[in-house]
């Protein structure tokens, strides 16, 4: 079957997948990990405080995120977002928000649940006579997790969120629904323009796969370092 | 008597515009001002209305009027410069992306039916077309009733697919419906004989089978799910002042001949990005739709 | 906010000709459970053999299982379903592609099984881990009887893993359910895909995707709670989870 395929179509379109389609995805990926970790830590503050209403709400919105589908999510996000800037900015009228913007604004609020968690638990680990030595030493409750408890948790949990970053990599790929022109989303344009489909869907698959591979392998080693220093 | 009475009425007259002309912009049209951008809805796949050319970037026969109207926009609010912004739109991200304002105009192949109108507006006729089907000459179809029990294809969030599930359920035919994402990934199906048939738009349908790899193969019923429908390009309803600048703008070009050239160009001539031409000169309705500009949703007032 | 909400919109009738707009978004429920349910049992058939693997002493074993799961792990979820769906039957014989794509439920079983073994890679890490969390006098216990290789899995080292992984099991069974929704892109009307198609019908966005946010939460809180009960019955005694 493979003598009827044209790997040829790959390399006439590479220009176009790598610098619009992947530039976008990574664009994405790097600044919703990076919304979704300090989104994420907020909350899970929250759920750690003492206040139980906070840590109520924090949770609500932890569970509720955390019990859709990703692309039901996206749908969601992508019709309500203009509506949603209405309403913050009391303008007369849905605000304009391009396709970017609206990804962006939906992988971060829903990473954002799961980065919490991570560091819900990073912060968990840190041992309670920490806090209690900073507040001794006169440091406020935002100095002690500014200077002392977040950093720790960070460290600690480092490899975690890089793995989560990585299926974040990989969830970026379902902007697809919405025709966004992302990796997968260039690959299928060029595909259905072309009928290559075979072609395109397996370079597709085998780039996502390299990038993953690598980023893992990265984790892994990190992990080991960090691991030793301990 | 006579005299005071014409006079009167230019009075009144000059106190209703004085006000009116200085009155705020509203609706799209402040936005537009506001952001000095406006946004294009574009198709992937709608050859030859929107669809994307070797560089990715949107072209084609709605796009070109878009761009007019764009020019009309930008001397209405005597903008030195506009900028357009494109959004990639699905047949079923295009209604509530242009609700949400996240687009201001649609450019592509929306039919323009009474219940859309519900929701949104049109501005004037840019296309006639029936809903028809298109199988591969070797499975043999020959009538809407031989895709009994058969999977057919058509692209999500058409009025092709809502026509073909009634259809389906008035007839009882037992259609197994795949719904697809866009036009190119639909007609793919039944190249790669995943799906038996492919509803939709005539004037798609053609344009799909001239840049395929092998035009000869398929077949366009004769069949008819639909009576030819207007395409119309949308915009946000119960938004007067901007549809009266884009009404005017569309009405201008179809009745100033320009239409016709721009209708040539796209449908009588090569088209990029494979050469290829379609060979569809202008139908008398559309002709006459051209004289005499018109939104109507109903097909019958295009005879 | 100038969008007109229309909540009847569920008990008017949908264009299937098939009762209202309601019925449509139950069948799509419905279609996302049996999907689900039919993903797990091939995740956990297959989950479980790799996690058995990957536990293994031989090397050869532990390589395949690490093979298998990073394969599965590596590529998103929608890119594994296309080339299932679009790619593979045409890398197949013609006969054979041919026949596989006009398999009456296509989407359903290509959904099914691509789902199933993409979460069967996260079953497997799961079961690997719990086998590794056991004492290592278990095994040499299991060995000591006299049981074979075979019988000290099927007897004791299983059936400890499963019920220690159980609450982990119960979030990748919810995974499932969610993943499900991907398949969206190959044409499986599930759940999500009935929304849209109501909004599509219907232009009411708001409503249809409401309903669907509130089936997903139902199923997750039906799960939750009866895994709740399902753990509490099979905690093992004397760990901390236990009675």
């Amino acid at each position: 079957m493979f003598d009827t395929l044209d790997f040829d179509v790959i390399r006439r379109s590479l220009p176009y997948l790598f610098l619009d389609g992947m530039s976008f995805t990574l664009m994405l990926t790097g600044l919703s990990a990076l919304g979704g970790l300090i989104f994420g830590t907020l909350i899970a503050l929250m759920r750690l405080s003492s206040y139980r209403l906070l840590g109520r709400i924090a949770g609500l919105y932890v569970d509720f995120m955390r019990s859709l589908p990703l692309v039901l999510v996206i749908f969601w996000f992508y019709f309500l977002v203009p509506y949603i800037g209405q309403w913050l900015t009391g303008a007369s009228r849905p605000i304009r928000v391009g396709a970017f913007t609206s990804s962006l604004v939906t992988f971060i609020m829903f990473e954002a649940a799961y980065f919490s968690e991570i560091m819900r638990a990073g912060i968990q680990s840190i041992s309670r006579g920490q806090p209690a030595a900073a507040s001794a030493l006169g440091l406020t409750y935002a100095q002690s997790m500014r200077y002392i408890v977040l950093p720790q948790a960070f460290r600690n949990m480092l490899p975690v969120l890089l793995t989560q970053t990585i299926v974040l990599f990989q969830d970026t790929s379902l902007v697809y629904v919405l025709s966004i022109p992302d990796f997968l989303g260039a690959a299928s344009k060029v595909a259905q323009r072309d009928g290559r489909l075979v072609e395109m869907y397996l370079f597709a698959a085998a780039v996502y796969f390299a990038i993953s591979c690598f980023a893992s392998w990265g984790v892994r080693r990190l992990q080991a370092r960090i691991a030793i220093v301990r | 008597m006579k005299h005071r009475h014409i006079i009167g009425c230019l009075i009144a007259g000059a106190l209703c515009a004085g006000p009116a002309m200085a009155q705020e912009l509203t609706g799209t049209l402040k936005n537009i001002k506001e952001t000095g951008a406006i946004t294009l809805g574009y198709r992937d796949s709608s050859i030859p209305f929107s669809y994307l050319d070797d560089n990715q970037k949107p072209i084609g026969y709605a796009m070109d009027i878009c761009y007019k109207i764009v020019d009309a926009v930008k001397k209405e609010l005597k903008l030195d410069k506009l900028e357009v912004k494109l959004n990639p739109v699905t047949s079923s991200t295009r209604i509530p992306l242009l609700a949400n304002g996240t687009i201001d105009l649609e450019c592509g192949s929306t039919t323009n039916n009474t219940e859309r109108q519900k929701q949104i507006s049109y501005t004037n006729t840019h296309f006639l077309t029936a809903s028809r089907y298109v199988t591969k000459k070797a499975s043999k179809i020959n009538s809407i009733d031989d895709l009994k029990g058969k999977s057919v294809v058509s692209t999500a969030g058409t009025t092709n697919i809502k026509q073909l599930t009634e259809a389906n359920a008035a007839r009882g035919l037992n259609i197994n419906i795949i719904p697809a994402k866009d036009h190119a990934e639909a007609f793919l199906m039944v190249e790669t004989d995943r799906a038996v048939a492919f509803v939709m738009d005539d004037i798609l349908l053609a344009s799909l089978v001239a840049g395929s790899k092998a035009p000869g193969d398929y077949v366009i019923s004769k069949d008819a799910f639909s009576k030819p429908e207007p395409y119309g390009i949308m915009l946000r309803k119960d938004d007067p002042a901007f549809k009266k600048v884009v009404d005017a703008a569309t009405a201008a070009l179809y009745t100033g001949g320009e239409g016709q050239k721009i209708y040539d160009k796209w449908f009588t001539q090569k088209i990029p990005p494979k050469g290829l031409n379609l060979n569809v000169p202008i139908s008398s309705e559309l002709k006459n739709e051209f004289a005499k500009p018109s939104d109507s949703p109903d097909p019958d007032s295009y005879k | 906010m100038n969008y007109n909400w229309n909540w009847h919109i569920f008990f008017e009738p949908n264009p299937t000709g098939a009762g209202t707009y309601l019925d449509m978004l139950m069948s799509g429920l419905l279609l996302t459970i049996k999907t689900a349910l039919l993903a797990w049992v091939i995740a956990l058939i297959f989950g479980t053999i790799v996690g058995i693997l990957r536990s293994l002493p031989s090397k050869t074993a532990s390589w395949i299982g690490f093979g298998y799961v990073e394969f599965f792990r590596n590529m998103p979820l929608l890119v594994q379903l296309f080339l299932w769906f679009f790619v593979l039957p045409e890398l197949l014989p013609r006969s054979a592609g041919l026949w596989l794509k006009q398999l009456p439920n296509a989407p359903f079983w290509t959904a099914a099984i691509g789902v199933g073994l993409f979460m069967s890679a996260r079953v497997a890490v799961q079961l690997a881990a719990g086998i590794a969390s056991l004492p290592r006098g278990q095994k040499n216990a299991a060995t000591a009887l006299g049981l074979t290789t075979a019988q000290g899995y099927r007897y004791i080292l299983l059936p400890m893993a499963f019920r220690i992984i159980m609450p982990p099991l119960t979030s990748e069974f919810l995974n499932t359910v969610k993943n499900t929704s991907v398949a969206i892109t190959i044409g499986l009307i599930e759940l999500t895909g009935q929304a849209r198609a109501m909004q599509e019908f219907s232009f009411q966005v708001f409503e249809a995707f409401t309903a669907a946010t509130a089936m997903y939460l139902a199923i997750n809180i039906v799960v939750v709670t009866g895994m709740r009960f399902l753990e509490r019955s099979l905690a093992i005694p004397g760990y901390i989870t236990g009675k």
